[in-house]
């Protein structure tokens, strides 16, 4: 199908694409890579008023690294995160989450701020935020303001974000040297979305387990931290034993829904099985 | 009818213009405004990927994108990837490869696998496979377009061995 009717604004700056939301009161839109929101218009299950377009800011696509954070601008694309070479040193999660990212041709348009602000929650970004306890900033006519990632994401498709707030900057802390790390995920062709993902990350010291992160995409209507499994290789160390029982633990926390895609039974199944094979990865253990 | 914008953009290296609604599909733009039918429209929601186009040097999906946000870009459809009369490399291999059949999803597979072949110039199948996940194609099972995405890759190669490159 096309798109309904709207009003179409490419401001230049923050500032007017804030002035324009502020003049539709909630019911315009912001278009950010538009890899979701055009699908939804064109099926017009979205019938904004107007489209405020962020493509021509330029101000708002950047990488850098500041306060021991990695910062990127709302409006840079997925495929630009894919071959920083800040990524890969720093946040090497997110570079491995990326290629699960859609397609090629998906992360060329889609962007960072567009994929936490959508909060889908069997996208991978949701996921790797969360894991990495980041958190984005927003600005409104009322000035900026930090939000974190657990404070973020509410429910399906939905966010704390006001509708004349965006979303300008996702900030993630540079993971800990050595810290293995692993994106699984499991979707019926590459490129999908998750049936469930899993992000995971764990920072050995000898044989205890310093940190453990777990988050499961896809798994519950927000990105769903798995502390209850997280804190068991922490007690218990990396053992064979504990990552069996953390997967096993991690698949009684979620509480997925059905759909046309798998039952909730078969999402916990794999919440297990992904778990593990994450684990073991992030260890440098070979898959089994 | 809301307003008319007007976008200006270069296809295939030739500049072009038309007048549109803002919320006009750049693939509507490109077949109807332009005449390029070469660039197929398939589920029109992002995910068959037959209207795969190169839009500033990376592959995009022109049903996914409004026309007017293609304004002041520069476009390579399929009608483009012929040089000087002679198929582009990749076009070649489908052919010698059985990398088509219906044609449908073609365009699509090609500037996607052109996009592919000029960031991961020798790809291996896996990677040719996770690269044209991207396009669907319901006729040839796959195998001969990673068959011709691999071939395309090693005669790219070779011509870039005979310039020295």
């Amino acid at each position: 199908m096309k798109p309904p009717q709207f009003d179409y604004h490419a401001p230049t700056s923050v500032e007017q694409a804030l002035e324009l939301l502020g003049r539709y009161g909630g019911d315009a839109k912001v278009l950010a890579g538009g890899q979701s929101l055009m699908p939804l218009l064109n099926f017009r299950l979205s019938r904004p008023a107007a489209l405020v377009d962020l493509n021509r800011i330029p101000s708002l696509a950047y990488v850098r690294e500041q306060d021991g954070q990695v910062r990127f601008g709302a409006m840079t694309r997925q495929r630009t995160i894919e071959f920083s070479p800040v990524v890969r040193e720093r946040l090497p999660l997110l570079r491995e989450a990326t290629r699960w990212v859609g397609h090629l041709p998906i992360r060329t348009r889609g962007t960072i701020g567009g994929s936490i602000a959508h909060a889908d929650p069997s996208a991978e970004y949701p996921a790797v935020l969360t894991a990495l306890e980041g958190e984005v900033v927003a600005r409104s006519p009322r000035g900026a303001r930090i939000v974190k990632a657990t404070d973020l994401f509410q429910t399906y498709l939905t966010t704390s974000l006001a509708p004349d707030e965006i979303l300008v900057e996702v900030r993630m802390p540079a993971m800990p040297a050595g810290a293995g790390y692993a994106f699984e995920e499991f979707a019926r062709r590459h490129g999908d979305f998750a049936i469930v993902g899993i992000a995971a990350v764990v920072v050995k010291d000898g044989a205890r387990c310093a940190l453990a992160r777990l988050v499961a995409a896809g798994a519950g209507p927000v990105p769903t931290r798995l502390r209850a499994a997280e804190e068991i290789l922490e007690h218990e160390g990396l053992t064979d034993a504990a990552i069996e029982a953390a997967s096993r633990r991690a698949s009684e926390i979620v509480s997925p829904d059905a759909d046309i895609h798998a039952s909730a039974d078969y999402r916990r199944h794999l919440t297990a099985v992904l778990t593990k094979r994450a684990l073991r990865r992030a260890l440098g253990v070979t898959r089994v | 009818m809301s307003d008319l914008v007007t976008v200006r953009l270069r296809v295939n290296g030739t500049a072009r213009e038309g007048r549109c609604e803002p919320r006009k599909l750049l693939v509507d733009f490109l077949r109807e405004d332009l005449g390029l039918t070469g660039t197929h429209i398939g589920c029109e929601h992002g995910i068959c990927g037959a209207c795969t186009i190169v839009l500033n040097g990376e592959a995009a999906r022109s049903c996914i994108m409004l026309a007017v946000q293609a304004d002041g870009s520069e476009i390579l459809t399929v009608e483009g990837l012929m040089e000087h009369g002679k198929l582009h490399p990749l076009q070649e291999a489908f052919r010698e490869h059985h990398g088509l059949q219906c044609g449908f999803c073609t365009p699509g597979m090609l500037l996607t696998a052109l996009d592919l072949l000029k960031t991961n110039p020798s790809p291996t199948e896996a990677e040719v496979r996770e690269g044209i996940s991207a396009v669907l194609c319901r006729c040839t099972g796959y195998q001969g377009i990673v068959n011709a995405v691999q071939a395309a890759a090693r005669t790219l190669a070779a011509a870039r061995a005979d310039r020295g490159a």
